[in-house]
């Protein structure tokens, strides 16, 4: 968990920043992402709210409209939907609306996307909900990487970030590079990264979709199909120029994700090729891979059916490619 | 009767005189225009009526309203720590089978508990609640009701649906999501409803079932049903409790809001969920009757709601009842609340008393316990063994009519699925079991 290290390491020193939530204090998290701050930090930077998300939400954008730093958790982003007029309305507005003159430098996490075995109401991805809005930087890490030097970006940045972290994620360990354990590493917003080079087609991917894709990409390797994955890192702002010089490279195009199709981020990805001199780069259509365009069932059967796999990568990447 | 009258009337003139200083109360002045008996009741009303929305009066002193201002509400209670009934004339004098099967259902609920969180611990399934210290709330409420009215619950209310007699079958498919729950193995489990039972479906988010069972209750107006909705003291702090509290209130609904005061919000103390006199003080202030409740007492919890259902459908007003629960939620307890944990056990407080009415023994006990345990472990083992939803269920009632793109998915899932058999079973089996 790298988030825990750099917090731990980073808050001496660092003026004003709190985090606020739902058990983050004395019960270290839902998800143990903030063990040991409280303690460490005590009662004036570790902060238990009542279960009144619209309440904390709207209490963090208020300190940081007077100038503190907060980090506003959400147990996960499903419960922000309580508090989603604070967030659009209020933190991602009020530096437009009051000509540039109050900013609100804060940065709401928690865990977004599918997760197991928790159905409709707790399983879905909101990557697309708050990507459609201007004022907010909408972050999604893959790795350990990834999240360590975007919370230090998104915690920076003068402009309230939502910050996706995934569930299933939060369970997997990633090797880190020299430079990604290093103090001073920190990554820049709107910039995707390569996770896997390729010259056949582009899987351009975020959060968990990253792995599905990557697992698509080692069945192809092993029938001779090089796939480049992209792992998109932020969705607002996103970047369109690193897709565009894959698909120049592979002239083939697929996006995976959790979330729905209708309006999502890879309806974005899509549209955004078409408009651009890289629709002609490409050899077929663009095609989407998502989550099944229904609620999330509980059984487990259902669940599986309802999310893509690295299997159903693997098999529209050949049916797009014509290899038997 | 001239005299009174009279010094009424100088009264009127008083504080006809106020209002018209103050120069906001022309509705005062206005019905003071008449001296007939109606202008009588007018002015008690009057009196009281000197500010906007506030029955007050006036004061010439300044002073805070603290909270130890008021006497706490009280908690009402039937029986004591032995099972004793303190005040005769509060025993609801139940009949043996009534009291029996409130008795049977509290320690079932208890070894359901036992057996199905056992079961998230072991990963069988993603999610549990117990219900444990609560079972005098679920069955003394639920004894009061009829299965027509409609229970909005949290998800600690399984007492009310087994009351009801949901079985224990359907219980574990539910929580199984296999292909005989009635939910279609859409959603989490415990997350139980019925529509036969008059049990809406659990939804996750917080407090969000609060003002839908308000809504509820004003279709309700004036029949012989309430809406009793179970909202834990946790849940009470998100804004969807005071639109419940307040749109109850003005819309006068027959619902019962029954909050289930367990002293911890999963893990958060009600130290630091709430300050002041509870859940229960909010009642008053918002214009709803209410009674704060011995919930480790079933037939305190009965008596409370028999009363509360009678006066919601006699007036078409809501009413609040907080039970306030033994504690029970998190590992660590402080020793006083350890302490409030042992000797208020809800079902042990009831067995004694049933054994002092001569209805119960030590080997009915044994029986019993015996026969509830083999009843659930039957329903479990049977309920893990059933396939799960075959794929297809998957599309639908995402809509009423299935829709030209869902079809098309449908179809293409259906050229897909037998590509990768390994995945998607026909049979619906579950592919970690093959």
């Amino acid at each position: 968990m790298p988030l825990i290290r750099l917090w731990t390491r980073k808050w001496n020193g660092m003026k004003g920043f709190f985090i606020i939530g739902e058990e983050v204090a004395q019960y270290d998290g839902a998800y143990k992402i903030t063990r040991g701050l409280w303690k460490k930090y005590g009662d004036k930077r570790v902060i238990d709210t009542p279960i009144t998300e619209m309440g904390f939400t709207g209490i963090a954008t208020g300190a940081a409209m007077a100038g503190l730093r907060p980090i506003c958790e959400f147990m996960t982003f499903n419960f922000a939907m309580q508090a989603i007029d604070q967030i659009i309305n209020s933190a991602g507005k009020t530096f437009y609306m009051s000509a540039g003159r109050v900013n609100v430098p804060i940065v709401f996490r928690g865990p977004n996307g599918a997760a197991a075995g928790v159905a409709a109401q707790h399983s879905q991805c909101y990557g697309a909900w708050y990507a459609h809005c201007p004022g907010l930087k909408v972050i999604s890490p893959y790795s350990s990487e990834d999240c360590k030097g975007l919370l230090k970006a998104a915690i920076r940045d003068p402009d309230p970030v939502v910050f996706l972290e995934n569930e299933i994620l939060y369970g997997v360990q990633f090797t880190m590079s020299d430079q990604a354990l290093s103090k001073d590493f920190v990554l820049p917003i709107g910039k995707a990264k390569i996770e896997r080079p390729g010259k056949h087609i582009t899987l351009v991917a975020h959060s968990n979709a990253v792995d599905i894709a990557l697992q698509g990409a080692k069945i192809l390797a092993g029938q001779g199909i090089e796939a480049e994955v992209i792992n998109l890192r932020s969705l607002r702002p996103l970047d369109t120029e690193a897709i565009a010089k894959s698909v120049a490279k592979t002239n083939h195009l697929i996006t995976v994700e959790q979330g729905w199709p209708t309006c999502g981020i890879g309806a974005e990805i899509l549209a955004r090729i078409m408009e651009t001199e890289t629709f002609f780069h490409l050899d077929q259509p663009a095609v989407r891979i998502t989550g099944a365009d229904v609620p999330m069932p509980y059984a487990k059967t259902l669940e599986l059916a309802a999310l893509p796999q690295g299997k159903d990568v693997a098999a529209a990447v050949k049916k797009l490619l014509k290899v038997k | 009767m001239r005299v009174v009258i009279c010094r009424i009337h100088l009264k009127l003139r008083d504080i006809e005189f106020r209002a018209t200083f103050d120069g906001v109360y022309d509705y005062a002045v206005r019905i003071l225009c008449t001296y007939k008996r109606t202008s009588i009741r007018a002015y008690y009303r009057l009196k009281l009526l000197l500010f906007p929305g506030a029955k007050t009066t006036w004061s010439e002193k300044i002073e805070f309203i603290k909270m130890k201002s008021y006497r706490p509400i009280p908690v009402y209670r039937v029986l004591d720590r032995q099972g004793n009934v303190i005040n005769p004339a509060e025993d609801p004098k139940l009949p043996e089978d009534i009291v029996i099967k409130m008795y049977k259902s509290m320690s079932l609920l208890n070894n359901v508990d036992k057996i199905l969180y056992e079961s998230q611990r072991q990963g069988r399934i993603s999610f549990y609640m117990t219900n444990y210290g609560e079972e005098a709330s679920h069955i003394g409420s639920a004894a009061a009701l009829n299965n027509e009215d409609i229970i909005y619950g949290q998800y600690r209310e399984v007492g009310v649906l087994i009351w009801r007699g949901f079985t224990l079958q359907q219980l574990v498919d539910q929580c199984y999501g296999n292909k005989d729950d009635i939910g279609k193995g859409r959603q989490m489990p415990v997350h139980y409803g019925s529509k036969e039972l008059n049990f809406i479906t659990i939804s996750s988010p917080l407090s969000t079932q609060m003002p839908q069972a308000v809504g509820s209750a004003y279709t309700l107006k004036n029949t012989n049903q309430v809406v009793v909705c179970y909202f834990g003291e946790g849940a009470a702090s998100e804004g969807d409790a005071h639109a419940a509290f307040n749109f109850a209130a003005t819309l006068d609904c027959p619902v019962v809001l029954f909050c289930r005061n367990n002293g911890y919000a999963i893990s958060t103390p009600i130290k630091e969920q709430y300050k002041g006199d509870g859940i229960a003080a909010r009642g008053p202030s918002y214009g709803i009757h209410t009674l704060r409740v011995d919930g480790n007492d079933v037939f305190a919890v009965y008596n409370a709601t028999k009363l509360a259902k009678e006066y919601a459908i006699k007036e078409n007003k809501p009413l609040e009842i907080i039970p306030h629960q033994m504690i029970v939620l998190p590992t660590d307890l402080p020793s006083e609340i350890k302490q409030w944990t042992t000797n208020d056990y809800p079902v042990m407080k009831l067995r004694y008393y049933i054994e002092k009415r001569g209805l119960w023994d030590e080997d009915k006990e044994k029986e019993w316990m015996k026969k509830s345990r083999n009843d659930i472990l039957n329903a479990f083992n049977a309920g893990e063994k059933k396939l799960k939803p075959k794929w297809t269920e998957m599309f639908n009632d995402v809509y009423k009519d299935i829709p030209s793109n869902i079809l098309k998915q449908q179809d293409y899932m259906n050229k897909h699925a037998p590509y990768n058999k390994y995945y998607y079973s026909d049979l619906g089996s579950n592919p970690d079991t093959g």
